[in-house]
C-alpha cells in the first residue's frame, strides 16, 4: 500500500493548494515584485499600473517613510534624508564605498556596516532596504489577496557573503519569509531558458545600476548549471552617471557643490546617459543653487571616450569566468543580455565583438530578472508538480579561507565550488598547554589576508591542554543554497568537543531583528504578540503539513513505535495550533522537528536509493 | 551490479540504523566501478538523478529536519561528484581507497629531471609576466595541457591495467605540480587584463 503512494520529495499531498510566493529583484536603481498565476510569470504592477518600484526611501521628520516616486520626486530637494542606490550600501563598511565625496549623505561608520544619518534617526543599509521590501510586499500581498507563503530575493552573483547576509536581514526585518537568495544572473537563466527552450552553454552578462556579474550556465532539459561566475560587485550603471557628472563638473569648471546641486546634477547626468542610448547628442542643463546655469551639451563620441574604461572593466571578469569555467569563446552559444546599463550601445557593441557574435535582447533587461526569481519561487513553494520543475545547481562566486601564519591566506573552499558545500580543515596548537585559538575567516582571491574581506573573526575555547602540536582540532566550513557560511570548530582527540557556530559579525542577531520590528513606525502600532503568533501558526501549519505528506509516502520506513512516537508529536503540534500562546507553538514545532530527525534522514536515503533503481530500470530498458 | 545497488536492495526499510550519507564510497554512491577510466556521462546522470532527489530547492518549504538532511545530502553528493570528475582528485581518491596515501606533506621528493623542468616553466611565467606577452603565456598554457594529457593517459595505465599504485602516486604528485603552475598562469591573464 505505502508503494502506491510514493510521492515526490517535499511535494504536498494537495497540490491544488497553491502557497502565495513572489520573486523580488532588489536592485539598485529599480526593484520589482514578480509571480506565477495560471503557469505564467508576470511583473506585479503598483495601483497606477507602474511594474518598476524606484529603490529609493525617503525619511521624514515624524519617522514616517516614502518609498518610490514619491521620494523620487524630493530627492534634489532632500537629499541628506533621500536614500538612493542603498544597494551600494549594504554589507559594506565606510572605507569599502568609492566616490564616498560624490554621495550626498551624512554617513556614520559604524562596525562592519556604515549608517546613515537622516532626520527620522540612523538608518542602516539593511533598514532602508526593508522598506523597499516592505513596499514590495504590501503590492503583492494586496495584488494576490493574501498573505505570502515565501519569496526568493535576487541578488548580484559576486555579492560576498556579508552583503548576502545583509539582503536576507533586509527580508525578514520586512516581514518576508526568504525561501532563497537566488543570484540575478541565475535567475535570468531561468527566465530566458524556460521561454526560449535553450540548450547548451550560455553567458549572462548582467550589468545593473550598481554591479556587474558574468555567469557561464550549461543549460539542459531541466538543468541549469552554474559553470563560472565573475563580477565586479561595484561597477554599474552608476558609474557612468557619475563619468558624466564628473565631465560636467570640469567642463563648466563649477566650484564644489553642495548636497542638493551634487543630487540635481547627478540626475541631470544620469538622463543625459540615457538619451544617448537613441541619441547622438544630449542636453545638460541646470540652474543651480547659486543662480549659476550649466548649459552643456554631451556627444556620444564623448561619453564613449570617458566611460571606455568602464566598459573594458567588465571584460577582465568575463575573461576570468571563461577560463573557470574552461571553455573557449567559440564554446559560447549565446550571451544573454541583463540589466538597464546595456542598453547602452558601447556595451551592446564590446559584448558584441568579444563574443564574436550578436548578444541576446528579447528579453526586458529589467524585468527578466523578477520574472526568473518567481518561477523559482514557485518551484520552491511546491507548486510545481514534479517532472515539471527543474534543478538548479549554483556556485559560490568567491573563495573562502582563514588567516594563518603572516597574515596570509590558506584557502579552503575555492570559488566556483557547487553550492551547498562544505569543507574541513584540521588545525594544531602551536605551544603546549595551549587551550584557546583564535581563527580569522575572510572571502577573496587575494593572498595576503588584508586584500580579502574578513568575515568573522573568533576564538575556540576550552581546548583541553596538551603538548603543541597534539590537539587536532577540525574547523567545517558549511556553505548552504543562499551561499550563506556557517562555521563550525571541534577539538578531536581528547572526545572532549569543543564547539562553536558563529555567524559572522556584521549579520543581525533575532533580537536586533526585534527591535528594527519594534523601532520602525510601520510596525510600532503592529501588534507583536499578533504578529508572532501569526508567523508560528505559519510554520506550525508547513510543518504539520509536511510530516504528514512524509508519513503517507515513507511511512514504511518507520518501527511501528517510531512511528506513533512522530504521531503524537503531530498531535501535541495539532493541539495548540490553534490557541493563542505562540510559545506553546514553537516548543511543539521543535518537539516535532527533533522527532522526525531520524526519519527524515531515512526518507533522503530512500530516495537516492529510489533515484538510483530507477535509472538501473531504465537503462535495462534500453 | 556493484556493491551499491546490492546494499540498495537489501536495506530498504527501518532497520538501517546508519545513513548512506557516511556509508558508501564516492564510487559506490553513483554506482560506477571503481577505476580511473571513468564513463563521465554515466556519472553526469547519476549526480543529477541524486540531486533531483535531495537538493534543497525540493525541501525549501520542508520542516527543519528534512531540510539539514536534504543539505547533508547534497553536500555529500557534491563533494563526490567534484572528487570524481576531476581526473587528478579522482586519482587521488582512487589510490587512497586502496591504501596508498600520496603522501603532500611527507614524500616531496621529486625526480630532479621534473624539478628542473618545473623551475624553467616558472621562469618562463614569470618572464611572460614581466613582459606583459600574452602570446607567450598561450603557448605556455597548450605546452601544459599536451603535459597534462600524457601524464593523464601514464596515469589511466598505471592505475587500471598495471595496478602500479606507488608509480601512479609519483604521477598524482606531478600533477598536482602541473595544476599549481595552470592556477599561477590564469593568474598571469588576470594580471594582463588589469
Amino acid at each position: 500500500m505505502a508503494l502506491l503512494q510514493i510521492s515526490e520529495p517535499g511535494m504536498s499531498p494537495a497540490p491544488h493548494e497553491r502557497r502565495l510566493a513572489v520573486g523580488i529583484d532588489l536592485g539598485t536603481t529599480n526593484s520589482l515584485v514578480a509571480t506565477v498565476r495560471n503557469g505564467v510569470a508576470s511583473v506585479l504592477p503598483d495601483q497606477q499600473g507602474r511594474a518598476l518600484l524606484p529603490s529609493i526611501v525617503r525619511y521624514l521628520p515624524d519617522g514616517r517613510s516614502e518609498v518610490g516616486y514619491p521620494a523620487q520626486a524630493h530627492q534634489t530637494e532632500d537629499p541628506k534624508n533621500t536614500i538612493v542606490s542603498v544597494k551600494r550600501y549594504m554589507g559594506r563598511g565606510l572605507k569599502d564605498v568609492v566616490h564616498v565625496e560624490n554621495a550626498p549623505y551624512d554617513f556614520v561608520d559604524a562596525t562592519g556596516m556604515l549608517q546613515l544619518r537622516t532626520c527620522a534617526g540612523v538608518k542602516s543599509p539593511v533598514e532602508v532596504s526593508a522598506e523597499i521590501l516592505r513596499t514590495l510586499r504590501t503590492r503583492a500581498e494586496l495584488s494576490l489577496g493574501g498573505e505570502l507563503a515565501g519569496a526568493v530575493i535576487t541578488v548580484p552573483a559576486y555579492f560576498d557573503d556579508a552583503q548576502r547576509q545583509a539582503t536576507k536581514d533586509a527580508g525578514r526585518l520586512a516581514g518576508l519569509n526568504v525561501m532563497r537568495l537566488l543570484n540575478e544572473p541565475t535567475a535570468a537563466a531561468i527566465a530566458y531558458g524556460l521561454e526560449n527552450a535553450a540548450e547548451g552553454i550560455y553567458a549572462v552578462y548582467d550589468l545593473g545600476g550598481g554591479t556587474f556579474d558574468i555567469s557561464i550556465l550549461k543549460l539542459s532539459k531541466g538543468v541549469f548549471e552554474v559553470v563560472a561566475t565573475a563580477g565586479d560587485a561595484a561597477l554599474g550603471g552608476d558609474d557612468f552617471d557619475q563619468r558624466v557628472f564628473c565631465w560636467v563638473v570640469e567642463a563648466a569648471k563649477l566650484a564644489p557643490l553642495g548636497a542638493r546641486d551634487m543630487r540635481k546634477l547627478l540626475v541631470k547626468s544620469r538622463e543625459a546617459k540615457e538619451y544617448l542610448t537613441y541619441h547622438g547628442e544630449a542636453p545638460v542643463s541646470t540652474r543651480l543653487s547659486s543662480g549659476e546655469w550649466v548649459d552643456l551639451s554631451i556627444t556620444t563620441e564623448k561619453f564613449c571616450e570617458i566611460t571606455q574604461n568602464l566598459v573594458q572593466k567588465t571584460l577582465g571578469p568575463t575573461r576570468k569566468a571563461l577560463r573557470d569555467a574552461g571553455l573557449t569563446i567559440d564554446e559560447i552559444k549565446g550571451v544573454v543580455m541583463v540589466g538597464g546599463a546595456t542598453r547602452m550601445p558601447q556595451i551592446q557593441r564590446a559584448v558584441g565583438e568579444f563574443f564574436r557574435r550578436d548578444p541576446l535582447n528579447n528579453l526586458d533587461p529589467d524585468k527578466v530578472v523578477a520574472l526568473g526569481a518567481a518561477m523559482q519561487a514557485d518551484v520552491l513553494a511546491g507548486n510545481k508538480p514534479a517532472g515539471e520543475d527543474w534543478l538548479l545547481l549554483d556556485v559560490i562566486p568567491l573563495s573562502l579561507g582563514i588567516e594563518t601564519m603572516g597574515g596570509l591566506v590558506e584557502r579552503i573552499v575555492p570559488r566556483n565550488s557547487t553550492i551547498p558545500v562544505a569543507r574541513a580543515q584540521e588545525f594544531t596548537t602551536f605551544k603546549g598547554g595551549q587551550t584557546a585559538m583564535s581563527i580569522h575567516v575572510v572571502q577573496g582571491e587575494r593572498e595576503l589576508v588584508s586584500d580579502c574581506r574578513s568575515l568573522a573573526k573568533f576564538e575556540l575555547r576550552g581546548i583541553p591542554p596538551m603538548a603543541g602540536g597534539a590537539a587536532r582540532i577540525r574547523v567545517t566550513f558549511q556553505v548552504d543554497a543562499d551561499g550563506l557560511l556557517s562555521v563550525g570548530a571541534q577539538e578531536k582527540t581528547t572526545g572532549v568537543e569543543a564547539s562553536v557556530t558563529v555567524k559572522p559579525s556584521y549579520g543581525l542577531e533575532d533580537a536586533d531583528i526585534e527591535r528594527m520590528l519594534r523601532d520602525s513606525y510601520e510596525h510600532a502600532r503592529d501588534d507583536m504578540h499578533a504578529r508572532a503568533l501569526a508567523e508560528q501558526r505559519v510554520e506550525g501549519e508547513r510543518l504539520l503539513a509536511a510530516t504528514r505528506a512524509a508519513l503517507a509516502a515513507d511511512a514504511a520506513l518507520l518501527s511501528t513505535e517510531e512511528r506513533a512516537c512522530i504521531e503524537r508529536a503531530v498531535a501535541a503540534l495539532e493541539a495548540v495550533a490553534v490557541g493563542s500562546d505562540h510559545r506553546a507553538i514553537k516548543q511543539a514545532a521543535d518537539a516535532l522537528n527533533r522527532a522526525t530527525e531520524e526519519f527524515a534522514a531515512r526518507r533522503m536515503d530512500a530516495n537516492v536509493r529510489r533515484a538510483l533503481a530507477g535509472r538501473n530500470i531504465a537503462s535495462l530498458d534500453v | 551490479m556493484t556493491a551499491g545497488r546490492e546494499r540498495a536492495a537489501t536495506d530498504e526499510g527501518a532497520q538501517a540504523p546508519l545513513s548512506l550519507v557516511s556509508m558508501q564510497n564516492h564510487f559506490e554512491l553513483f554506482q560506477l566501478t571503481p577505476g580511473y577510466a571513468l564513463d563521465c556521462a554515466a556519472l553526469e546522470a547519476a549526480y543529477r538523478e541524486i540531486q533531483a532527489r535531495v537538493h534543497p530547492d525540493r525541501f525549501a518549504h520542508a520542516g527543519d529536519a528534512e531540510r539539514r538532511a536534504s543539505m547533508q545530502w547534497t553536500t555529500r553528493v557534491n563533494e563526490a561528484y567534484r572528487t570524481l570528475k576531476s581526473p587528478v582528485a579522482r586519482a587521488q581518491y582512487l589510490l587512497e581507497l586502496r591504501g596508498v596515501d600520496v603522501g603532500l606533506e611527507t614524500n616531496t621528493s621529486m625526480p630532479p629531471e621534473f624539478l628542473m623542468q618545473q623551475m624553467e616553466l616558472r621562469e618562463a611565467l614569470e618572464r611572460a609576466g614581466d613582459a606583459r606577452d600574452a602570446a607567450a603565456l598561450d603557448v605556455l598554457r597548450a605546452g601544459l595541457r599536451r603535459e597534462t594529457r600524457t601524464l593523464e593517459s601514464s596515469l589511466a595505465e598505471a592505475i587500471d591495467a598495471r595496478r602500479d599504485y606507488a608509480g601512479a602516486a609519483g604521477l598524482v604528485r606531478k600533477l598536482m605540480f602541473l595544476e599549481k603552475l595552470a592556477a599561477e598562469i590564469d593568474l598571469a591573464y588576470e594580471a594582463l587584463e588589469v
